[in-house]
């Protein structure tokens, strides 16, 4: 911006006499020489810029690279050649997944996901909501540690350990022995029957979605409860007392105390989850699936995955990938917004 | 003042306990099962006759484990990831983080954008894939040929972590560090003998959260090393298990301990060192989702 003859006279109301400002000088010096002085301040905390440079690299090279990377999408993948180089082939990696040979797997996969997270949404989310009420009602303070102890140790196991023990407790019948633990208990009491539980309940699609929100609620429902038990022991006693002597009962309780004060923690989890409803984990998945099961556990990343490092046709894994994923951030982006909107309070 | 429990506020009680003892009952059980299973015997595990403590006692799986080199390999290996991992990324993160801080720092904007964008949109698994096996190149180009240190730089770094060192980090009263310049404090120094001292609690709450994801990686190490000697342990439990539970390939059979067994004792191994940690750092982490959960 030219500066004006104007901004170098400065009016004086008592005198009305124009003089020269001799500020104006210097915002014009730093104006002219702008990117000179951004230059002369990072020099001069130059330590602070070279703290950042890991950091900025490990981004680059390994978040933001990938992103270059999915311009495959558009080309035919070829090993030799960077991406840039690759020949262009358009939008056919899409075409083939939204009405092409690819398309009855890729609508199945993207109805799985958004399945998965939304049954995680209405089982898996209001589980530690209530365990937190639950620890809450634990007045002795040993008691309740030793609860929160055991409640979040499923939350340390690896993927493995937990789909190890799953695939295990849940193991077909054979000649040389019996079936897993649990699926016996399950046929046992009626949940399943006998045959289904005898050949394997992984094998059967019926039951990934149940097995997925059950291992969910069992790793995340103690650990994901901190968050809505802190909300709950910043209650202040006397509301409770002044509760009581109004003649509130416990669920009066609970309804006017204890729910508006957690109210915002709630609300706000429920929007961070429906904004992360298209990225579902992709590594318990494909230690829990098998092919018996791809009609129901199938997502989009592990059809990516199949596709992608199975199969090598990585042009259409990356296409599959690109539109879940960019899909999924425009969710999140609008959760964030209407969290920040709604409450003042910005997720990130 | 004392009152009596109202009938309403008895039930709750009663149904809290209830259903915390059989939540916690549920997450303690697997674990266990496991250890009863791996050291019961063959007939004991195959015909499901464990309930909760091992039946027909043996330690031939464990022996069998232990005999095994590749095993002692994987859990070496496992070690190194974990060590080497978490300082690598606790080092870059506290590095960044304590920059981020900074209110003078220009395009503060600009890098903190930069930092949240990756936790909205992230490539995906094949693009990272195909990413991963060009660095994988580059590194065998420096003469770097063990896959370990390409998953201990590669992977594992995370824009919540940061974000949550540079929240603390800003917590720390700017006079103290204006007095140690004054002083002649360096940066490093401010930032060594300063803030790193008054964050002690997030800096161990960040580095658990990196000391047991490196523990519990699972997936692109499995991808990405391609030496069997190099795979740490979680990838050893998963191999194993496919071997075992796959018809065709029921080998070492015998009559003292069921296969199962020993997957049972190789999950038992993996989780052990986890176990004794626990009780120590389960109080930093309910201060660390408390911090990380909602930030006004």
């Amino acid at each position: 911006m030219k500066a004006k003859a104007s901004d170098y006279l400065k009016y004086d109301e008592t005198t009305g006499i124009y003089t020269e400002d001799p500020e104006q000088a210097v915002r014009d010096d730093v104006e002219k020489h702008y990117w000179l002085n951004v230059l002369r301040t990072i020099g001069k905390d130059w330590r602070l810029y070279l703290m950042l440079v890991p950091m900025i690299l490990v981004f680059l090279f390994w978040r933001y690279f990938p992103m270059y990377e999915l311009l495959g999408s558009f080309k035919v993948y070829d090993v030799v050649k960077p991406v840039a180089k690759q020949n262009f082939q358009g939008f056919s990696a899409f075409k083939i997944l939204i009405v092409g040979s690819e398309s009855t797997r890729f609508w199945m996969a993207l109805r799985n996901t958004f399945l998965l997270s939304f049954y995680g949404l209405c089982f898996g989310f209001p589980m530690p909501i209530i365990v937190a009420l639950f620890f809450n009602e634990i007045r002795s303070n040993i008691a309740r540690s030793a609860y929160q102890v055991l409640t979040y140790l499923p939350k340390f196991m690896s993927t493995v350990v937990m789909t190890t023990l799953v695939t295990l407790l849940l193991k077909q019948g054979s000649i040389i022995g019996g079936m897993g633990i649990v699926s016996q208990f399950l046929a046992k009491i009626g949940i399943v029957s006998e045959e289904v539980a005898y050949s394997g309940i992984l094998k059967n699609p019926e039951f990934f979605r149940a097995i997925y929100q059950i291992t969910g609620i069992w790793e995340g429902a103690g650990y994901d409860s901190i968050v809505y038990f802190a909300a709950i022991i910043a209650i202040s006693p006397t509301s409770y007392e002044a509760a009581q002597i109004d003649g509130a009962g416990k669920m009066a309780q609970m309804r006017y105390v204890v729910l508006p004060s957690i109210l915002s923690t709630v609300v706000i989890m429920l929007i961070t989850r429906i904004g992360s409803l298209l990225s579902i984990g992709y590594e318990k998945v494909l230690l829990l699936y098998n092919p018996n099961t791809y009609t129901t556990a199938d997502v989009v990343s592990t059809l990516s995955y199949r596709l992608g490092i199975e199969n090598n046709i990585k042009s259409v894994a990356s296409a599959a990938e690109m539109m879940n994923n960019v899909v999924g951030m425009l969710l999140v982006i609008g959760a964030n917004t209407i969290a920040r909107k709604a409450s003042n309070v910005s997720l990130y | 003042m004392k009152r009596k429990l109202e009938i309403s506020e008895l039930i709750f009680k009663i149904i809290s306990y209830l259903f915390l003892t059989v939540f916690a009952l549920c997450c303690l059980y697997p674990f266990v099962y496991a250890i009863s299973a791996s050291l019961s015997g063959i007939d004991a595990v195959e015909h499901n006759e464990i309930i909760l403590f091992p039946k027909a006692v043996q330690f031939e799986a464990f022996k069998r484990m232990f005999k095994d080199n590749m095993f002692w390999n994987s859990y070496s290996n496992t070690l190194f990831l974990t060590f080497y991992g978490t300082i690598w990324s606790l080092g870059v993160s506290i590095l960044g983080a304590y920059a981020l801080s900074k209110k003078r720092l220009m395009f503060r904007k600009v890098f903190n954008f930069y930092l949240v964008f990756t936790m909205w949109f992230s490539a995906g698994l094949v693009p990272q894939y195909l990413n991963y096996l060009k660095t994988q190149t580059v590194f065998r180009t420096f003469g770097i040929t063990d896959d370990k240190w390409l998953v201990v730089i590669a992977m594992g770094m995370g824009a919540m972590n940061i974000i949550l060192l540079r929240n603390a980090f800003e917590g720390v009263p700017s006079e103290i560090e204006e007095a140690a310049v004054v002083d002649g404090a360096t940066e490093l120094q401010v930032l060594s003998k300063i803030y790193i001292p008054m964050s002690k609690s997030t800096i161990a709450t960040v580095a658990l959260f990196f000391g047991i994801s490196r523990w519990n990686g699972y997936f692109w190490a499995r991808q990405m090393i391609t030496n069997q000697n190099e795979h740490p342990l979680q990838v050893f439990v998963r191999l194993k298990l496919e071997e075992f539970t796959d018809p065709d390939q029921m080998t070492g059979w015998n009559e003292v301990y069921a296969t199962d067994s020993v997957i049972y004792a190789l999950v038992v191994c993996s989780i052990v060192p986890i176990i004794i940690i626990y009780p120590f750092i389960q109080k930093y982490f309910a201060k660390g989702v408390n911090m990380g959960g909602v930030k006004e």
